[in-house]
């Protein structure tokens, strides 16, 4: 009942993320044969709207549009001649949600190891360390940490690929560059979270069980700790493998990251759509994951609709 | 009988920014086998600190014990490696704590936080640690331990979590349970419930309890000898009787006066009487008696300088210059226990 309620809602909440996006996409001045306005005579570009129903009212549009959708038919992408929308995701997701979940995993990995590590040796040097190493990954843009990884790791000591996708190594330095930020985040998360876990009283109880420190900082800490760093997860998941502009692009990597911003400048209306469209999905599946997820780690929250 | 537990001169400081707090300030007292000893007293007066230290779980990057020896089963404990510690803790010494609410692991089925105990300490095997959890969820009085076993803290009311943490303190029959505070967190039907398995414990298995408390009921419940502690030192000590029918400290007079008491044959109302003022601060504790400045019948002396402990019995001790036998007419107050003469 929960599930279906839910994913009723996920549906819901994907088509009102549809008409706003199309209602504000359609306000912005321009359209995509703009640029082409001064070259091309009035009748070619008549022709052109009318083929991507550009001439029809804009409620029209956006009816057509939804029957599309509901066929799961993104459409055609106005910039490319030879492939639709959902085409160029499908092309591109691949690349980008392996560089997302290469980042990810990175990014809980160490960040989780990082914050535990720091709390544990609160105010001790290990913590001081831990956070001045949080702080500059949060601090320092990727567009400046990438350069920087390229020309050190793949420039002067030539350990991996300058730039491009292919085989693993292609993905190394992109993926610890997108994940530094992220990792600093879940690591500054953890820390806190850890903090307050380790000062509760059922610590105290395990302590006082006679459990070996790293018995009761895995098996009575981190749990607990989990699940306020959990929420963060959701929308991190999402934002990592729906791929990034910048470091797509520093890198040259194939993902669908390049067409978030691509399309805009564009006016593509299609592709724009059609890119909001696939983020929002992903966002609102991992946040279905991240919920099912805290009815594992933690066995007091119980999922039920309202009411019931 | 023979000495279980055995503190001599416990000091316990803390280091705050503002200074250091001297929680515990010289504490002797023992516990012999099988006995209950309630120690008594307001908050922050030290007590917990004092369950604590024994148990070596006190923050290790703030707490200092400074002096003092805590003797157990003829072992000095102060000084135990983290790892000796890690053996008697749970398995010889068990702890009740405060909250029942939050003492307990959320994420943890509460039976496997019993069963961790045991396999801890013991090597009996995975089926052997289940049916020892059982056996303990029934000895502390929870109904279908089968179905509790595998339930979580929050499916648990307060005075069933407290069961739980008792069969758990218990669960390696310790020698010695110190149960801190284990009836403050709950309502006054449980907190009887909760009384009588203690006392029911004792007698069953001998083990020996230190109960801390403030309240008085409580002690009168459960305790065979009793210790008075404020501002960090043990102000009165003696059998439970003595402490009730002929206190000797002015402290222990108006903690007396300050709980409603039902007595055969007296029906006139009493007014409750409340001790003005506060404790001293512990960041400078005075020189003298630290409740002289609270106390009605304070002399010179007790503002400059502590008395020992001044025996009144074998068992019966009090630190307070009105047992002195030099004190001029204090004989009399101490005879009243503090009413007006």
């Amino acid at each position: 009942m929960y599930i279906f309620k839910r994913i009723l809602t996920m549906i819901l909440t994907i088509w009102v993320i549809t008409t706003l996006t199309f209602i504000i996409m359609h306000s912005i001045p321009g359209d995509p044969f703009a640029s082409d306005a001064d070259v091309l005579p009035e009748e070619v570009l008549e022709n052109m709207r009318a083929k991507f129903n550009l001439d029809e009212p804009l409620p029209v549009q956006y009816v057509l549009y939804l029957k599309n959708l509901v066929q799961f038919d993104l459409g055609p992408s106005i910039q490319s001649e030879t492939r639709d929308v959902n085409t160029l995701i499908s092309d591109g997701f691949p690349a980008s949600a392996i560089l997302g979940l290469q980042s990810l995993v990175i990014a809980l990995v160490f960040g989780l190891l990082l914050g535990i590590i720091a709390a544990l040796n609160h105010n001790g040097m290990l913590d001081y360390a831990a956070m001045a190493f949080a702080i500059l990954g949060i601090s320092i843009p990727s567009f400046i940490l990438a350069p920087l990884l390229i020309n050190y790791f793949a420039v002067k000591w030539g350990m991996f690929p300058v730039a491009s996708w292919g085989t693993w190594q292609h993905t190394i330095l992109p993926s610890v560059a997108l994940a530094t930020a992220p990792l600093a985040i879940v690591a500054r998360f953890m820390r806190s979270s850890m903090l307050d876990v380790m000062n509760q009283n059922y610590i105290k109880t395990a302590d006082a069980k006679g459990l070996a420190i790293t018995g009761i900082v895995i098996k009575h800490g981190v749990r607990n700790a989990l699940i306020p760093v959990i929420s963060f997860i959701g929308p991190l998941a999402a934002f990592l493998l729906t791929g990034t502009f910048v470091i797509e692009k520093i890198f040259a990597i194939p993902g669908i990251g390049k067409y978030f911003v691509d399309s805009i400048f564009n006016r593509d209306f299609p592709v724009i759509l059609g890119t909001t469209i696939f983020f929002s999905t992903i966002l609102i599946v991992t946040l279905f994951l991240v919920d099912i997820s805290y009815r594992i780690v933690d066995p007091r929250i119980k999922l039920t609709s309202r009411g019931e | 009988m023979s000495r279980l537990l055995d503190v001599n001169d416990l000091r316990v400081s803390f280091k705050t920014y503002g200074g250091e707090v001297k929680a515990v300030r010289g504490v002797d007292f023992h516990i012999q086998q099988g006995e209950v000893l309630a120690i008594v007293g307001e908050s922050g007066c030290g007590k917990s600190v004092t369950a604590q230290s024994i148990m070596g779980l006190l923050p290790k990057k703030v707490s200092r014990i400074k002096s003092g020896s805590v003797t157990f089963n003829g072992k000095e404990l102060l000084g135990l490696s983290k790892k000796q510690m890690q053996k008697l803790k749970g398995s010889e010494i068990g702890l009740i704590s405060q909250d029942p609410m939050t003492s307990l692991n959320p994420t943890m089925r509460i039976g496997s936080q019993i069963a961790e105990t045991i396999k801890k300490h013991t090597n009996y095997s995975r089926s052997k640690i289940h049916d020892r959890t059982i056996e303990l969820l029934d000895l502390v009085g929870i109904p279908n331990p089968e179905k509790r076993y595998r339930q979580y803290p929050h499916e648990l009311s307060g005075g069933m979590r407290q069961r739980v943490l008792i069969a758990m303190a218990l669960s390696c029959e310790p020698k010695l349970l110190i149960a801190d505070e284990p009836t403050t967190a709950l309502d006054v039907t449980i907190q009887a419930q909760i009384l009588d398995l203690l006392k029911d414990i004792q007698v069953r298995l001998g083990t020996s309890i230190m109960i801390i408390t403030h309240d008085l009921g409580v002690v009168a419940e459960v305790a065979q000898r009793v210790a008075v502690m404020y501002a960090g030192v043990i102000v009165e000590s003696g059998d439970v009787e003595e402490i009730f029918e002929t206190p000797k400290h002015p402290y222990t007079w108006g903690l007396l006066k300050s709980v409603p008491r039902y007595e055969k044959g007296k029906h006139e109302k009493e007014r409750l009487v409340p001790i003005e003022g506060s404790p001293p601060d512990l960041f400078a504790p005075p020189a003298g008696c630290p409740f002289a400045a609270r106390c009605d019948y304070a002399m010179e002396i007790c503002i400059d300088q502590m008395p020992d402990p001044i025996k009144t019995s074998e068992t019966h001790q009090a630190r307070c210059w009105l047992n002195d036998t030099r004190a001029p007419n204090a004989n009399d107050f101490v005879a009243a226990g503090g009413n007006d003469v």
